[in-house]
């Protein structure tokens, strides 16, 4: 199906470097690629890949600190490398685009969006002012924006997270490019909202015939856009196959780990002995606005209860009253049937210890200054008052719970990857003895792999101590892997709570059946197949 | 747009309830000053009756709540009171009102001031601009040793430097900056020149440099980021897409350095004999000149105030997201 003629991007032994402490790293260490007009390719790898700077390499671009080394980059014939920025800013925004994963960040906050959406047309005199803002409404009418008409009038911060990333995919296709880079544009979209996003993109570019390198770590979303599919890892490639036969056939080791990473599958068990009950609990930041309204949620001991929904549906809030950091405006919150005080500043030390957090961003939850050794040892002095040999000793236990050894208490978290500072925020936890851990999105911010020892490792300290886990998420992958019941969530009500085989088994209430069905399977066709169902 | 003008009219309010706290601790300062007016003119060896009969002629003998309640009335009404300079305690008095006599100076002080920043204020945000356009570039480099050298020397050194230069050397204006009475417009103007150059390098530096960090700083952003992808010059992404986004803290460093021209000027003043407002407050404290003294701190405090809330107002109606709520 593919010509000479008919190549647009033709990459060749990509080398490309980037400066941090003081030297100059390799990113990507000799990278072909090539795509053909009309066709999409996805670059897939876990975080540290390479796949953005070199889906932006694709048009020429390095960012601040990298420089493109080495190689060719023929983009409709002509290489990329060698021209000035001056040369290539013709091409930029008129025959290439690019759209990035925060449409938050990447919109100007003090422009409205149908000027940002028809700048580059204007700058390359591609079309008048008043042609441009008709292109860009019919623009928005094909990727389904509402009021289509007007909604190019409003400012960034005035429309949702969803609604911005098909209006910078509008604004990509403005100048009906030849070459759109997507780089991760759902990543930070709820489910429900991805699937939206993620229909309209593949349609108006299957409208202009429009080529694109489709940027994501998640192989089901990457498996309803792309042709075909390219897996780097560490600046290298894996491998690259058409779509299906990657996902069929996988040759390379890393790339069959990549599948299976929801290998866990813990068997659901129940228990009539609640450790933490919240009854008809109302609460909210203002006084005017309940965020939560009248939630029960029970938590059996020793058992996962998965808290499931999107942002804003009010799960954060939850943990917030749980830990007392938010008084509840009505409604209590009880640990093994009595009532906890509602303000953090009231409850006793024990109660304190009982209840411990685990936060998404290991990163900020810890003092960058302090050593391993002082992180963990802290709650041991306050909860425990332990000090000197038998502190140290019980530091050296609770690292090796966390699969880690005693060297690491001489380290700061800078020097730690992600996963192992999660490792030690779990550690941390763990050290004040608590019967139940709010985990909130521990998981998001790691890769599969590193997501999977996780999971692990919590599954093993709950069998060997009994502890109770409150786990918050918005990934069902997660759920299911992990949790004995799951209570779902939805602007700020329980829409239902039960054990995982009977929420996961249909019939679902409305809300729920949208959100199980809305998350991408490993199936070239189910978004088609979704589309078809729902209409 | 509603919901601007509520803040705005907060911002106001909070500005004249900081001014009448402040109008208590100028007060209260005064006060505290050791010595008095009447010591200052009468000498140590005053009898102690003449003493108590000029301080109750000047109502220096009520309690300070009561003299403080009487001053901020008068005060409100426009009345400033009187200078307490010309008595004498012979009985003959030739004091003057404290308007008139602040009036001229507070004039020669912000003619300066809007000389200096005309002049400052345009070029300190051209230079800022261009340096970061041109970051790390020879001019950046340049724009900031000498900026970096200007504001680390003392004032009165950069004036007097001036003055060898440019009304010794080169005598080519006065080295002393004497304002004649009937002086007319360009008169002033040529007689300000040197005082005015110096205020100029030593405010243009802080507002040229914070200009440059704030520009700096927003180049970082991923939507410079996509207007460098959408094939947007560098010139015009620092107009267009950067500096909006940037006038909150640009308008406080200038507003700052507005405050500093009217308030922080005492040195340049004197090293110039220019009749400015600082020297003359700097002279009712040493003459222990209370209404002057109070009457120009008021005047300082609100200018302060004032600019500082139009930095603030100016950061609030170029920020989209409360100018434009959901």
């Amino acid at each position: 199906m593919s010509t000479k003629s008919d190549l647009l991007l033709d990459m060749r032994g990509i080398k490309i470097e980037g400066f941090s402490d003081e030297r100059w790293h390799p990113i990507i260490k000799g990278v072909d690629l090539q795509l053909h007009r009309g066709e999409v390719l996805g670059l897939i790898g876990e975080s540290g890949a390479g796949k953005s700077t070199l889906g932006l390499a694709a048009m020429g671009f390095a960012r601040p600190g990298c420089r493109i080394t080495d190689g060719q980059i023929l983009f409709d014939g002509r290489d990329l490398k060698p021209m000035k920025e001056s040369e290539k800013r013709k091409l930029w925004g008129s025959r290439m685009a690019y759209v990035a994963q925060s449409a938050a960040a990447s919109f100007n906050p003090a422009h409205r969006l149908i000027d940002q959406t028809i700048e580059a047309s204007l700058i390359k005199g591609l079309k008048s002012q008043n042609e441009a803002k008709a292109d860009a409404v019919e623009l928005y009418r094909a990727l389904q924006l509402p009021d289509p008409g007007s909604i190019g009038f409003r400012y960034p911060h005035q429309v949702s997270g969803g609604q911005l990333q098909r209006v910078m995919t509008a604004m990509a296709m403005a100048t009906r490019p030849d070459l759109i880079i997507f780089d991760e544009p759902t990543t930070a979209l709820d489910v429900t909202t991805q699937v939206e996003v993620l229909l309209a993109m593949r349609n108006i570019v299957e409208q202009f015939g429009t080529a694109a390198i489709y940027i994501t770590h998640d192989l089901a979303v990457v498996a309803q856009m792309a042709d075909r599919i390219k897996v780097l890892r560490y600046g290298e490639q894996v491998e690259e196959a058409e779509t299906r036969r990657m996902l069929e056939a996988p040759q390379e080791d890393y790339t069959k780990s990549l599948w299976s990473v929801r290998s866990i599958q813990k068997p659901e068990e129940t228990s009539e002995d609640y450790v933490l009950t919240l009854d008809g609990v109302d609460a909210g930041y203002t006084r005017s606005l309940k965020v939560l309204k009248n939630v029960n949620i029970k938590v059996p001991r020793g058992r996962t209860v998965a808290v499931v929904g999107e942002s804003g549906s009010g799960k954060s809030t939850t943990a917030r009253v749980i830990t007392g950091l938010l008084p509840p405006s009505a409604g209590s919150v009880r640990f093994n049937g009595e009532p906890l005080p509602a303000a953090l500043k009231d409850r006793s030390l024990d109660q304190l210890r009982e209840i411990q957090m685990i936060y998404q961003m290991a990163d900020t939850a810890m003092n960058p200054r302090q050593t391993v050794g002082e992180i963990i040892g802290r709650p041991l002095e306050f909860y425990h008052g332990m000090s000197g040999r038998k502190k140290e000793e019980r530091i050296t236990d609770l690292l090796r719970m966390i699969e880690l050894d005693d060297s690491f208490a001489d380290r700061l978290p800078s020097e730690l990857s992600g996963g192992q500072k999660q490792r030690i925020c779990i550690a941390r936890a763990l050290a004040a003895e608590p019967d139940v851990i709010i985990c909130d999105e521990v998981t998001s911010a790691l890769d599969q792999i590193v997501q999977e020892g996780i999971l692990n490792l919590l599954l093993n300290l709950q069998e060997k101590f009994g502890i109770s886990y409150i786990f918050i998420t918005h990934d069902i992958a997660t759920v299911k892997a992990i949790s004995d019941e799951i209570v779902i969530m939805f602007q700020g009500e329980v829409v239902e709570q039960g054990l995982k085989s009977e929420i996961l088994a249909p019939p679902h209430p409305d809300y729920t059946q949208l959100l199980l069905s809305s998350v991408p399977e490993m199936d070239p066709d189910w978004l088609d197949t979704l589309v078809t169902e729902r209409s | 747009m509603n919901s601007v003008l509520i803040t705005v009219i907060q911002r106001l309010l909070l500005g004249l309830i900081t001014l009448f706290f402040v109008s208590i601790i100028i007060f209260a300062m005064v006060a505290m000053l050791p010595g008095d007016f009447t010591q200052a003119v009468l000498g140590q060896a005053a009898l102690e009756e003449t003493v108590q009969a000029f301080r109750k002629e000047l109502g220096l003998d009520q309690p300070a709540v009561y003299r403080y309640f009487q001053w901020l009335g008068a005060v409100l009404q426009g009345d400033f009171g009187t200078s307490f300079s010309g008595r004498a305690s012979s009985g003959i008095d030739r004091s003057r009102p404290v308007l008139e006599l602040i009036e001229p100076r507070l004039y020669n002080t912000l003619f300066l001031a809007s000389m200096t920043a005309i002049v400052a204020v345009p070029l300190a945000l051209y230079l800022g601009i261009t340096a970061a356009l041109h970051r790390n570039g020879f001019f950046d480099r340049l724009i900031n040793t000498v900026t970096l050298v200007s504001i680390s020397l003392p004032e009165f050194l950069v004036a007097y430097v001036l003055m060898a230069l440019l009304a010794v050397l080169w005598p080519v204006f006065p080295p002393i900056s004497e304002v004649r009475p009937g002086a007319d417009f360009f008169d002033r103007l040529y007689i300000s020149v040197l005082p005015a150059l110096t205020l100029t390098m030593v405010t243009i530096a802080h507002m040229m440099r914070m200009t440059r960090a704030a520009i700096i700083n927003l180049l970082a952003s991923p939507y410079v980021e996509m207007a460098r992808l959408k094939g947007v010059a560098q010139r015009e992404i620092i107009i267009k897409h950067v500096l909006p986004n940037a006038w909150a803290p640009i308008a406080t460093v200038i507003a700052f350095n507005l405050a500093y021209l009217v308030i922080g000027v005492v040195v340049v003043e004197t090293v110039f004999t220019y009749p400015g407002i600082g020297r003359l407050m700097v002279d009712s404290v040493t003459t222990r000149d209370i209404p002057i003294v109070q009457a120009c701190g008021l005047i300082f405090a609100g200018t302060y105030i004032f600019l500082n809330m139009s930095a603030d107002i100016i950061g609030i109606v170029t920020n989209p997201r409360l100018l434009h709520p959901r």
